[in-house]
């Protein structure tokens, strides 16, 4: 039996799920809902496991393309429905499936008491099925169904609590600013077509060699890296990830942490033949990730709501992944996607169990001293906070330092600027845990009473999350550890048409010192949070206290929603309004009501005409037949 | 045979109706248009795949004028036809549980209407294409004079005023072909063959006239300034017949009685009609971002719409053409969808303004759904029909000019701009004193809107049944512009 001809199946069988839960939410129970919800998407990971040993244990690791029908085929565009199994989509597909499981599962016990359970399973199998058509389509337009798809089941579970327009504000929003990356996505395409006449990755991979030195090239990877900036939160788009944080908190992991926004990262892997063909844009890339990533950080350590925190920091990580991008680590780009999806999808379960037992709380200035409340929580997010601050042996220790090592190597500039944000990272991440866990309980007396522990439905995810978070690392040990790459090995078909990647070189020495210097350094900033949030009890100052002018900026998000709505919201309502009333109103109504006068006008003359009196009728009849006459006689 | 049955069934019902009592005329009347719906079912399954017209009729009519009542079905009139004979059983069921006064008089009109439609969408005389034309004309003034809302008389007025004008400017452009034939003839061959009799500079004004009777029935911005005036004061039913079926004889007028007759003409304002169209989706987008009435926000959404499709056609290739004969039927489904929801708000909140609306959805499960599927194909999400269409038409555009279609795309976030933002202020945030007692879609609003939500996906999912059926026809039509090339 060949899995691999059965990946029709892998996004179907979530699809079914969706349809059941979804056309049925009335009649069946929470329990079944949840079942199916999970169950359909376990059997969709074990059918990618499946095809994972497979594509492991044979000779040639070639892509398998299975073409189900064609969608749309006009001319000479032809897109069929195709899904394409190889090194990149099996390593998507396996997190995809293999993390939303667990959070699937999570979720059963996160939403259990919602009135909308049923309807919240069947959005979440709806995102898994558009997850996969990204990861597993064959070609541009079938990704792009995913990579919209995926934008709709975000606006759905952003706003999934709709009695509050503050979180449908924000669902509005990440549809919005995600349209505008998808406008880039979607003529990027066009370009595509129109350059090469076609949109199959396969077919597009054989014009890999005559790439070099095409202007074009340029063009069509930046229009698609704009889709990228939407979906992956970037500068300028990331605007719409933090407001994401209304959503549901298993939402917060599966979408807006480990899967959906690290479609822009895929994206880039996916067409690594076409950027790798145009420096200009991965200097851009580049530039895009480092920026973001360091922006993004200083953010950071000034937020107290604990999923704000969280988010900043995925979007900061996902500029590490552009950065190494940028830099042409590919690998250790899909390496640190990879164990970010683990650690970030741990850390914001753990903050969903902490919100959970705090009953909605999310402000950390109200937390403390929850290490003896919630054990199971507190060991895990700890294992989390090690592996994102990049501590050994934890696996973003390997994936970090991969991409640091890469850095050193290809741009000196790029490399203290990623270990400046890396020790941001550490810092702020810390911050967050020591005034979550440790101190005393600062929140009501209600509040404590009830803090409890998560139930088992939700901490054996985050068990299975952090043993994944702690072992990642396994999955490419480098060298210098006696290690064989695997991943990159793995991977390495997928770059087989890449223009020149850089090998990583550096001697065994260096690599080692860079790794532990850096390591050292984080541990000093671990320190400083320990002794500045532990040791010396400070808490984060009250809602409304005055501010130091820089902190005061950078607490506000550098007033960038501000700024925005005062350019372009403002710009786009005023324009609209201009049209509305200045040109709609009073110029093509007036047209109309003119030539409406006109006509009554022109009416009123010409019914003179009609005297009513015989006389008139006959002289207007008699002289008519003679200039007739006339005139027929004279011509 | 069928082609003409297609004509005559619904006239039929209408003198069948006239018997009835006011009960039994709504059953009657839906089924009639399921009749024909049978016979068009039919049809395509004896339709084959080619570009010249089949199930032809033709019988001399004037013969001294030279028309001759010929009528035939190709692919784009094949497509056309399913839209309208789909689309009318719907409109007769979306009659159903509401109170409408003289209904018989009222269906009656409906059916005609059809009639009219199936005419203008087969006749192959251009002079029996001009009666069909104006034969729609009528029915549809009476429903928006007699059934329509407090202000209908003038806006009645302006509708029949604005598109009688673009009807006559045409009519003079029809006769100069007609009388510079040299066999004097309406017959669509002649009008063919009009590039051959034509100079260039009488093809260009033929041209215009003929545009500007199209362009307004499209309706393409500057010359839209009766539609949302007719939506918003028209029955509900008007509007239906008016967006779902009448507005795609615009496009498909200019496809068939523009595109082969006058190339010249069309190559020389070609440009200057996809800029007019760009600018349409950007003006009306923007328009409907700051409407307060939600009838008037469909109604401009649907200018936007129609200026893509109009700018993905005079892109003249195939890509471009398809997505114009598919987004035509699409608008059609969607557009009649996005209406109907708002006939189900108004029925019971006696209110289109936004402001008044909001938390719907918190019991109307099914009605939240199936407006948001509605929405959904209207903002073009892939895997709705509205993305096949749309992606069709940028792919043409693109082939024409690039600069073009990322202006045309601004489209797509405009839609979801001021669609996202009418679903929040209808359906989302906490429920009013007022909407907490909304009724979910009863049995027949299902009727209406499931259809069409199927639809939805089909186009969407599996377009290219429908693609098949056009193609060799637009090839065959643009094949005066590919040769040249």
């Amino acid at each position: 039996m060949k899995f691999a001809e059965m990946i029709w199946l892998v996004p179907v069988l979530p699809l079914i799920g969706f349809l059941i839960n979804g056309l049925g939410r009335k009649y069946i129970s929470k329990s079944v809902a949840g079942f199916i919800g999970c169950a359909s998407v376990f059997a969709s990971f074990l059918l990618v496991v499946g095809m994972f040993f497979q594509y492991q244990s044979a000779e040639h690791h070639e892509a398998y393309v299975q073409t189900l029908f064609d969608w749309i085929k006009v001319g000479n565009l032809s897109i069929p429905v195709a899904f394409q199994v190889d090194a990149l989509s099996l390593i998507m597909m396996l997190i995809v499936t293999g993390v939303g499981f667990l959070i699937h599962v999570y979720s059963v016990g996160y939403m259990h008491d919602d009135g909308g359970f049923q309807r919240f399973m069947a959005y979440l199998n709806l995102f898994i099925f558009f997850m996969l058509l990204l990861v597993s389509g064959a070609n541009f337009p079938m990704l792009f169904i995913g990579w919209e798809g995926v934008g709709l089941c975000s606006y759905l579970l952003i706003g999934f609590w709709f009695q509050n327009q503050n979180f449908n504000a924000a669902a509005k929003k990440a549809f919005i600013v995600n349209r505008i990356g998808d406008l880039g996505f979607l003529l990027g395409m066009l370009l595509l077509f129109n350059h090469f006449g076609t949109l199959n990755f396969l077919e597009l991979e054989k014009f890999a060699p005559f790439l070099k030195g095409d202007k074009t090239i340029m063009y069509i990877t930046l229009l698609l890296f704009i889709g990228a900036i939407g979906k992956s939160a970037q500068i300028p788009l990331f605007v719409w990830l933090p407001d994401a944080m209304a959503g549901p908190t298993p939402v917060s992991a599966l979408i807006h942490a480990a899967t959906m926004v690290t479609a822009g990262v895929y994206l880039v892997v996916r067409s690594n033949f076409l950027f790798t063909a145009s420096p200009e844009t991965m200097m851009v890339i580049g530039t895009t990730g480092l920026l973001t990533a360091l922006f993004a950080a200083t953010i950071g350590i000034f937020q107290n709501d604990i999923k704000k925190i969280l988010a900043y920091s995925t979007v900061s990580q996902l500029g590490y992944l552009f950065m190494a991008l940028g830099i042409g680590a590919f690998t250790g780009s899909m390496f640190h996607l990879t164990t970010h999806a683990f650690f970030k999808a741990l850390l914001f379960l753990g903050a969903g169990s902490v919100i959970h037992g705090m009953g909605g709380e999310q402000d950390i200035r109200k937390m403390g001293g929850l290490k003896k409340f919630m054990p199971v929580t507190y060991w895990v997010m700890l294992i989390a906070t090690l592996a994102i601050s990049g501590i050994f042996p934890f696996s973003g220790f390997f994936s970090k330092d991969e991409i640091l090592a890469y850095a050193y190597q290809e741009n000196k500039i790029f490399w203290v600027l990623a270990v400046l944000g890396s020790l941001m990272t550490s810092f702020y991440m810390f911050r967050m845990f020591f005034l979550t866990f440790h101190g005393t309980f600062r929140g009501t007396h209600d509040q404590e009473h009830h803090l409890h522990e998560s139930p088992k439905v939700m901490t054996i995810p985050l068990m299975v999350l952090a043993f994944l978070s702690l072992a990642g690392g396994i999955l490419n040990i480098p060298h210098v550890f006696g290690g064989h790459e695997s991943l990159h090995h793995f991977l390495s078909p997928v770059y087989a048409k890449a223009a020149e990647l850089p090998e990583l070189h550096l001697p065994h020495s260096t690599e080692l010192f860079l790794m532990f210097g850096v390591m050292s350094l984080i541990g000093v900033m671990i320190f400083l949070a320990y002794r500045y949030y532990v040791v010396k009890k400070n808490i984060p100052v009250e809602e409304g206290t005055e501010l130091p002018v820089l902190q005061k900026v950078i607490y506000n998000k550098y007033y960038i929603d501000e700024i925005y709505d005062s350019s372009v919201v403002k710009t786009l309502i005023s324009t609209s309004t201009f049209f509305f009333k200045s040109i709609e109103n009073f110029l093509i109504d007036n047209f109309s009501v003119i030539t409406g006068k006109v006509a009554i006008g022109a009416g009123k003359q010409l019914r003179k005409i009609q005297t009513g009196k015989i006389g008139t009728y006959v002289f207007v009849f008699v002289v008519s037949v003679v200039v007739i006459l006339l005139v027929n006689f004279y011509s | 045979m069928l082609t003409a049955s297609l004509l005559l069934i619904p006239m039929l019902f209408i003198a069948l109706i006239l018997f009835m009592n006011e009960k039994q005329a709504r059953m009657i009347a839906l089924t009639g248009t399921l009749v024909n719906l049978a016979v068009n079912i039919v049809m395509i399954a004896q339709f084959k795949i080619q570009a010249d017209a089949q199930f032809l009729v033709s019988e001399p009519w004037v013969k001294s004028l030279g028309i001759s009542f010929d009528l035939g079905v190709d692919g784009i009139s094949m497509m056309m036809l399913l839209l309208t004979n789909f689309l009318m059983p719907i409109i007769i069921i979306s009659t159903f549980n509401r109170e409408i006064k003289s209904i018989k008089g009222y269906l009656a009109l409906l059916l005609l209407t059809q009639a009219a439609f199936v005419g203008v969408f087969v006749a192959l005389d251009m002079f029996v294409f001009y009666i069909f034309w104006e034969m729609t004309l009528i029915p549809m003034y009476l429903i928006s004079l007699y059934w329509g809302k407090e202000n209908r008389i003038p806006v009645t007025y302006k509708f029949f005023l604005y598109t009688l004008a673009g009807s006559l400017v045409m009519l003079v452009g029809i006769i100069y072909v007609y009388i510079k034939s040299p066999d004097q003839n309406f017959s669509i061959n002649t009008f063919y063959h009009a590039h051959e009799f034509l100079s260039q500079s009488e093809q260009h004004w033929v041209f215009l006239a003929l545009f500007v009777g199209f362009a307004i029935k499209v309706p393409l911005f500057p010359v839209h300034g009766w539609l949302p005036d007719t939506h918003t004061e028209a029955p509900t039913q008007g509007t239906l017949l008016l967006a779902g079926i009448m507005l795609k004889m615009g496009i498909y007028g200019l496809i068939r009685w523009v595109l082969p007759v006058v190339p010249l003409g069309v190559l020389h304002y070609q440009n200057l009609v996809i800029f007019l169209s760009v600018c349409g989706i950007i003006y009306a987008s923007c328009i409907a971002i700051v409407q307060k009435d939600l009838k008037r926000l469909i109604a401009f959404s649907s200018i936007g719409h129609l200026g893509l499709t109009v700018a993905g056609l005079f892109a003249l290739n195939i890509q471009g053409a398809q997505g114009a004969v598919i987004q035509a039927v699409n608008h059609g489904i969607t557009s009649i969808g996005l209406f109907f929801v708002v006939d189900i708000v108004y029925d019971r909140m006696h209110t289109r303004d936004l402001n008044k609306l909001g938390g719907i959805a918190h019991k109307s499960h099914n009605f939240a759904i199936l407006f948001m599927i509605m929405l959904l194909g209207s903002v073009s999400l892939p895997a709705t029909n509205g993305f096949v269409g749309e992606f069709l038409l940028f792919v043409g555009l693109y082939q024409y000019s690039a600069a073009f279609t990322a202006f045309a795309g601004l489209g797509i976030i405009l839609g979801a701009v001021y669609m996202l933002r009418a679903y929040q202020k209808v359906m989302l945030g906490e429920a009013t004193e007022a909407t907490s007692h909304f009724k979910d879609v009863n049995w027949s609003e299902k009727l209406v809107l499931i259809p069409l939500a199927g639809i939805v996906f089909w186009i969407g999912v599996y377009p290219k049944y429908f693609l098949d059926i056009a193609e060799p026809a637009l090839n065959k039509i643009l094949s005066i512009y590919t040769q040249a090339q």
